[in-house]
């Protein structure tokens, strides 16, 4: 029923050999550091991989939401910071290519798949997480010019180096809010009273840069509003359903690098003179985990698949997005608990993936979020 | 210019070697992966390529699923590939081969400006003499165990790797290279590489279309033609380097005692 093609056989082989040479032996030492992988970046956009979900003459690959979802599973089974930046890209540039107007798209699409800059995506705020609808940070129209005023909280790829340029969000209507009051804007990061605050210091995807963003009496030229002013709530949201199997496929991969660990550690470790991979315990732990993983990946590329085909997938992307993330969480539990107490030391990669793993279920719509999702799908 | 460029699919021999009654590996139970060394002649090339615009060809002689490999090469950046393929070519020795490979490119040309590439050996074989075989066959100059290579107008200036040094040769083209894979770092596939591969051309050469060449002897070819055969291939018992931890003092100990604790050995 569903095979990857000669094509996508091929762009995981090219994507798991970069990760193996690339980026998974330099995974632990950015996490101990917190280095945001910069030269990551540059060399996946060399390969074509920062623009996968990007047409062609935009500089990006032209490929769909499945291939999209194959390469970010490999890069979250080498890194989590790194495979944190990527899925927050490709969902910029997702949200670019449907919104944005020609030349923001010649601009900022190229920006980021040709010369690898990248782009941030500026929604939250501290009272506004799950209710996007509660914005407080505002624009106000002054001639040519919005002048933007706020804070943001929890911005992915904005950091001391790090982010060209994000994509803001902010109340135009106070009266209208998320119902044709919010507008988005492409506020490149050199703009005067664009002033990225304090870099987050994080339980897990210590590496990827994470900042909060302030805005003082930024103005933005009209020229740089994205999509249709009143329409920002629309922008925001028509990246959802591609952000959200984007993640699912970043959780993927962080349950395969877990579930990997333990795997291999089962074979090696002995205790009362064998391994204890011949312990029947631990065998349905493994049997458990792979069969929570495979699942997962499969909701996954079937949200993914029906996305292509252009059907609706606010269920099936929320589905996915809610399961991957539980179950990595779970397998990454599971494989520490195999790790016993050398998972708990940080020699062993699973005492990060623990920590990267935890994130999954809340950012990107919590697990909550995506309940109600598919509970609003069911009963309708 | 054209670079033409014989690559080779290989069994992994890192891992555990399968073999067959009759002494040959047994390849289905291998992973294949593409020859290190020729992975270095293809990236050689591709660089020329970069530098000149040529035409950078592939050429591999192997069963069917070597298609895929030179897919994989065509997605590097190669602009076409030859598969040579025939049952009266399999078993083929190091003689046998050079031969095939020497017919196949007599028919894919080779004109003044031109390079032949090959890899300086294949880690199944392990004789490093395909490649100067070819070239003797097409009476080209040969330079082998290439560390660095340079452009000169109609000449290439190569640095051949010597155990103890190297020496500098200069050679007029057409010539053919062989590569070490210390010469350079070979460039993945690109994803829109991948996705056009398979609209490249991707010739079979089989039996037929090689055996009314000059170079093909019909009965120095296959498995029975070939002068030599495979006696024995074994996995040698491993062995491992060992590590020699200096100085005898508590530090030592306690360096000593992490690294048998890391390895689940106390």
């Amino acid at each position: 029923m569903f095979e990857l093609t000669k094509e996508q056989k091929m762009l995981v082989k090219m994507t798991r050999e970069f990760c193996d040479n690339e980026i998974a032996p330099y995974a632990d030492e950015w996490d101990r550091t917190s280095r945001f992988p910069a030269e990551a970046v540059t060399k996946l956009a060399k390969l074509g991989l920062l623009g996968v979900n990007v047409p062609v003459e935009y500089g990006g690959s032209g490929l769909g939401e499945v291939e999209k979802a194959l390469v970010s599973m490999e890069i979250a089974r080498a890194c989590s910071s790194t495979s944190e930046m990527f899925v927050v890209q490709l969902l910029v540039n997702g949200i670019l290519v449907k919104n944005a107007n020609e030349e923001q798209k010649q601009k900022y699409l190229r920006m980021s798949c040709v010369e690898g800059k990248l782009g941030a995506f500026g929604l939250t705020e501290p009272g506004a997480g799950s209710d996007a609808g509660s914005l407080q940070t505002t624009a106000v129209q002054d001639g040519d010019y919005w002048v933007l005023n706020g804070s943001k909280c929890f911005i992915s790829n904005l950091g001391p180096n790090e982010g060209a340029y994000a994509l803001v969000f902010a109340v135009t209507d106070k009266k209208k809010r998320s119902h044709g009051g919010m507008t988005a804007f492409i506020v490149d990061r050199d703009t005067p009273g664009f002033i990225i605050g304090k870099l987050e210091d994080k339980m897990g995807i210590r590496a990827a840069a994470v900042s909060e963003l302030i805005l003082e009496d930024c103005r933005v030229h009209k020229s740089q509003v994205l999509g249709q002013v009143g329409k920002g709530f629309n922008v925001a949201m028509s990246g959802l359903e591609s952000g959200r199997i984007g993640v699912a496929a970043q959780a993927c991969g962080e349950a395969q690098a877990a579930f990997d660990t333990a795997l291999e550690y089962v074979k090696q470790r002995s205790q009362f003179g064998k391994p204890i991979a011949t312990k029947q315990g631990i065998q349905w732990y493994l049997a458990e985990m792979a069969t929570k993983l495979e699942a997962a990946k499969l909701l996954n590329l079937k949200a993914a698949a029906m996305k292509d085909r252009g059907e609706p997938t606010a269920m099936n992307s929320s589905m996915a997005k809610f399961y991957a993330a539980e179950v990595a969480n779970e397998i990454a539990a599971k494989a520490l608990q195999i790790h016993g107490g050398y998972g708990y030391m940080k020699d062993y990669a699973i005492e990060r993936i623990y920590r990267d793993a935890r994130i999954l279920t809340i950012y990107e719509g919590t697990s909550e979020v995506q309940k109600i999702v598919i509970a609003k799908e069911l009963l309708k | 210019m054209k670079c033409i460029v014989c690559v080779k699919q290989v069994p992994d021999t890192t891992g555990v070697v399968a073999v067959k009654e009759d002494g040959t590996m047994d390849r289905s139970k291998m992973a294949a992966i593409t020859n290190h060394d020729d992975l270095a002649a293809v990236e050689a090339a591709l660089q020329l390529k970069d530098e000149t615009g040529c035409e950078v060809i592939a050429v591999s002689m192997g069963p069917a699923p070597a298609e895929g490999m030179l897919r994989e090469v065509l997605a590097m950046g190669a602009d076409r590939a030859v598969l040579v393929s025939a049952r009266e070519f399999g078993g083929s020795d190091t003689y046998a081969t050079s031969q095939i490979l020497a017919a196949a490119i007599n028919k894919i040309g080779v004109e003044a400006d031109d390079i032949v590439f090959c890899g300086r050996q294949a880690i199944d074989g392990d004789t490093a003499q395909v490649g100067p075989q070819i070239a003797e066959k097409l009476n080209l100059p040969q330079i082998s165990y290439a560390a660095d290579i340079k452009l000169e107008g109609k000449s290439v200036v190569v640095k051949r790797l010597l155990e103890d040094g190297y020496m500098m040769l200069k050679a007029n083209t057409p010539c053919l290279i062989t590569c070490v894979k210390e010469l350079n770092k070979p460039r993945y596939m690109t994803v829109r590489g991948i996705m056009e591969c398979y609209n490249k051309p991707l010739n079979v050469f089989d039996y037929n279309t090689l055996k009314d060449d000059p170079l093909i002897d019909a009965t120095t070819i296959g498995l029975k033609g070939s002068p030599t055969n495979v006696y024995k291939s074994f996995s040698p018992p491993v062995k491992g380097a060992g590590m020699m931890l200096e100085g005898a003092d508590k530090s030592t100990v306690d360096q000593l005692i992490g690294i048998l604790d890391s390895k689940h050995l106390i």
